[in-house]
This record gives structure tokens, sequence and C-alpha cells, in this order.
């Protein structure tokens, strides 16, 4: 709790900060004095304690601290193998970015804000785009997957943001090309992928709101799925006449490879 | 008060990130991942943190979404036992606390994802209740009645099990 804004009264939020240890000198004499005098709230405060006590007790600091003493010891054989058990490999990490050789793997333009659809938009507009272009026999994409390189580059630029067009040949399915669409007031990228039964999907990345992180959200529209999802600066929908479950394998191949 | 830079934020906050993890996967080699991949994303993101603001719960929150995800994908393996899960903890506790323990863990399975991951996020986490209700992307009101429902829920179970078995009345 804050020291600026005065307590009037103590309420439960109070004595929740109590029981956690969040309160300033001021605020816990406040609190302690209301306990003191109300021993019903005592007993129920002394139990939110137990229970915090408790899950410190099952999820223990020690273990914690045991589990990530290894790091970092910048100098020593820094290549971040992927053998190592995971924790190592941060170790790893942390070491390069300490010798100032990570962290700036990618260099991003600044994400213009405002220029946004709202959440529920993202995926209708993925999901026109694909129901649109998936259909089309002779010009399915703009920009064939012959020039990846092109592509990227160009959907990169006009995005504002480093983007790449995933590998999902792990799960069949092969890229055909992208284009770039109008998404509200802004552009959007579309890589359209198709797998050997002739199966196709939409990778789908526009603007996002900075900071707003969102997981998984599936919405459905008659026989074609989408998931989407917000990262760090852009938002993204997978779209495809697909089951659930293999839809969300490739959405997860995605957002693994865009992490 | 200066904050420190990236990296030493990075650093301070692996215990808690890996505290969370485990509390949200209940399981070690699950955790070792999720943080393993919150790291390579947070570096990856590095220039999207903006300086002066605290780390932890933007690394929390990606750790988070982390875990939210591969639950969607069911990527998440099949849980352990539960005594198997807290059995290196609770073997070196007395029978009491062991059971309390026994007792926490199965309650923790009951709460709504919400309330857990809201309840956890400030007791394992060790975030301040502005930083959680930034990271989970909630006001703080929501977060404390989150809380304040968890822990109403908890108690309320606790309770229920000290009771004595009912007699069934012939």
């Amino acid at each position: 709790m804050s020291a600026d804004k005065p307590m009037q009264t103590v309420n439960d939020d109070l004595l929740h900060a109590y029981a956690d240890g969040q309160l300033d000198g001021r605020e816990r004499d406040m609190a302690e004095a209301f306990l003191a005098a109300n021993p019903d709230k005592a007993a129920e405060v002394a139990d939110w304690i137990r229970q915090n006590a408790a899950l410190q007790a099952l999820f223990p600091a020690a273990e914690a601290e045991r589990q990530v003493r290894h790091l970092p010891r910048p100098g020593a054989g820094l290549s971040a193998n992927s053998n190592w058990p995971p924790i190592l490999r941060v170790a790893a990490m942390l070491a390069l970015m300490a010798a100032g050789i990570g962290g700036g793997w990618f260099a991003r333009g600044v994400i213009e804000q405002g220029a946004t659809l709202a959440e529920a938009d993202i995926v209708r507009e993925a999901m026109a785009a694909h129901t649109v272009y998936a259909s089309e026999v002779l010009h399915p994409v703009e920009v064939s997957a012959d020039q990846e390189t092109h592509l990227v580059g160009w959907l990169s630029r006009r995005l504002g943001a480093e983007i790449v067009a995933p590998d999902l040949s792990g799960a069949g399915f092969a890229l055909m090309g992208g284009r770039l669409l109008p998404a509200g007031d802004g552009p959007a990228a579309q890589f359209m992928y198709e797998d050997g039964r002739g199966r196709r999907i939409t990778v789908y990345a526009t603007g996002g709101s900075p900071g707003l992180l969102a997981s998984f959200q599936f919405e459905q529209d008659g026989r074609v799925m989408g998931i989407y999802w917000q990262d760090e600066d852009l938002r993204y929908a997978v779209v495809g006449e697909l089951a659930r479950d293999e839809l969300t394998d490739l959405a997860t191949r995605v957002y693994r490879q865009l992490i | 008060m200066a904050l420190a830079s990236f990296q030493v934020q990075l650093q301070d906050s692996l215990p808690d990130l890996w505290r969370y993890a485990f509390s949200l996967t209940r399981d070690r080699v699950q955790a070792d991942d999720l943080v393993q991949d919150c790291v390579e994303r947070a570096i990856r993101k590095q220039k999207l943190w903006m300086p002066g603001r605290p780390l932890k719960p933007w690394l929390m929150k990606m750790l988070l979404n982390l875990f939210r995800n591969s639950r969607a994908a069911g990527r998440m393996r099949q849980t352990l036992p539960l005594d198997e899960r807290i059995a290196d903890t609770a073997a070196r506790a007395d029978d009491d606390s062991r059971l309390e323990l026994v007792a926490m863990a199965r309650a923790l399975e009951r709460l709504p994802d919400d309330q857990r991951e809201a309840l956890l996020l400030v007791v394992v986490g060790g975030l301040e209740y502005g930083q959680a209700a930034r990271a989970l992307g909630i006001p703080v009101g929501t977060l404390m009645s989150r809380i304040s429902r968890a822990r109403a829920k908890l108690r309320k179970w606790r309770s229920e099990s000290e009771l004595p078995p009912v007699r069934s009345v012939p």
C-alpha cells in the first residue's frame, strides 16, 4: 500500500496487505490496533498468514535459489549450447548478454501506437483475409515463397517490426508466400501455408498495443477456426479450416518461433 | 531511486520467477523450461521494456503468458501425483505440517485458475499489489477481490476438513 494515500478506515484490502507484509509502519499499527479489538477478524487474518506460510513452504525460496544459483559466470565458455540443462542455458544467455553479444539480435522499428484494431477484430480480419485468399487458385499470395527474403523484409518494413515467416514444415505445411493487407488504420501481414493435402492456413500479424500481452484466444466461424494472441510488439492470428487441436499445434509452433 | 540495469534485475528476478513457475506447474522440469523460455524472450524483447520501470512484473507477465499458452496447447505434462510432487518438501516436515502442506496443495488445485494465479503471484512471486495487477492486466480492485475469494475458499475448505466425519442417521 502506498504511503501517500492515507487510509481512513481499516478495510479488508488493508488487512490482506497486512497479511502480505505490504504495509508501511503507520498502516501496520492501524491494522494491528484494529485486529486487537476484533478477535473474529484477527482469527481470519491469522488464517491468511498461515496459508501464506504453507504456500511458502510448498514452493520454497531456498529451492529456487539453488535452482538458479549457477548463474552466470561471464568469461567461462559461453556458447548457449542446446544440450545443456535449461537453467544452464539461461546462465549462458545472461553471460552473452553481459558480454554485449545478445540482446540486440533484432533491431526493431518503433511500433506506431494507436493504429490498432480492437482485440476481437483482429481475428475476424484474419479470418476474412483467409477466406478470401485461401480459395484463390491463381493468386493466393502477392509475393511467393521463392522470394521469401524479399517478402519478409518488405512486410517487416511495412509493419515497423521485425517479423519472420515461421517454419511450419515440421507440421507438414510449406510457405506459399504472403501479402500486405489493410487492418484498421494500419497494415497487416498475411503469410499463407499449404500442406500436402492442399489445406491452407493463414498466419496473420499486425501492430499491437505495446505492453498488452494476451494468451491464446479461440474463435470459430462455421468451419473456419482462428486463434489469436498478442505478444510484446505484434498481434497474431492463425486461421484455417482445421480441428482445434491441429490449429493449436500450429499456433504454438508459430508462437515459439517468434519468441 | 535509480533502477538497476536490465541484466541485474533479470538475474535478481530469477529465483522468484522459478518459484512462480514451479507453483503454477507443480513440476520442476516444466518450471525450468518456463524460466528458460521467459528469459530468452525477455532478452530478445529487451528493447520493448521501458527502462525506469521495474523489470520483474514484466517478466512475470511473460512467464504467465508462456504458461497459459502451453496449457492451452496441451503441452503441459500430466502433473505428477501429489505426494510425489511435495515429497521433497514435505519429507523434512513433521506429520502435522506435512498434512497441512498436502491439504494446501490439494486446495490449490481446486481454486479457479484466475484466483490461483493472482494469489500465487503475490505470495510466491513476491509482487506488490500494483505490480501484480499490471502483470495480470487487471485493476487492483479485481486483483484484491481474486485474492480475497481465494483466501476465503482456502479457509472454508480447511475448516470443513477439520470437521468430524458425518455419521449417517439410522
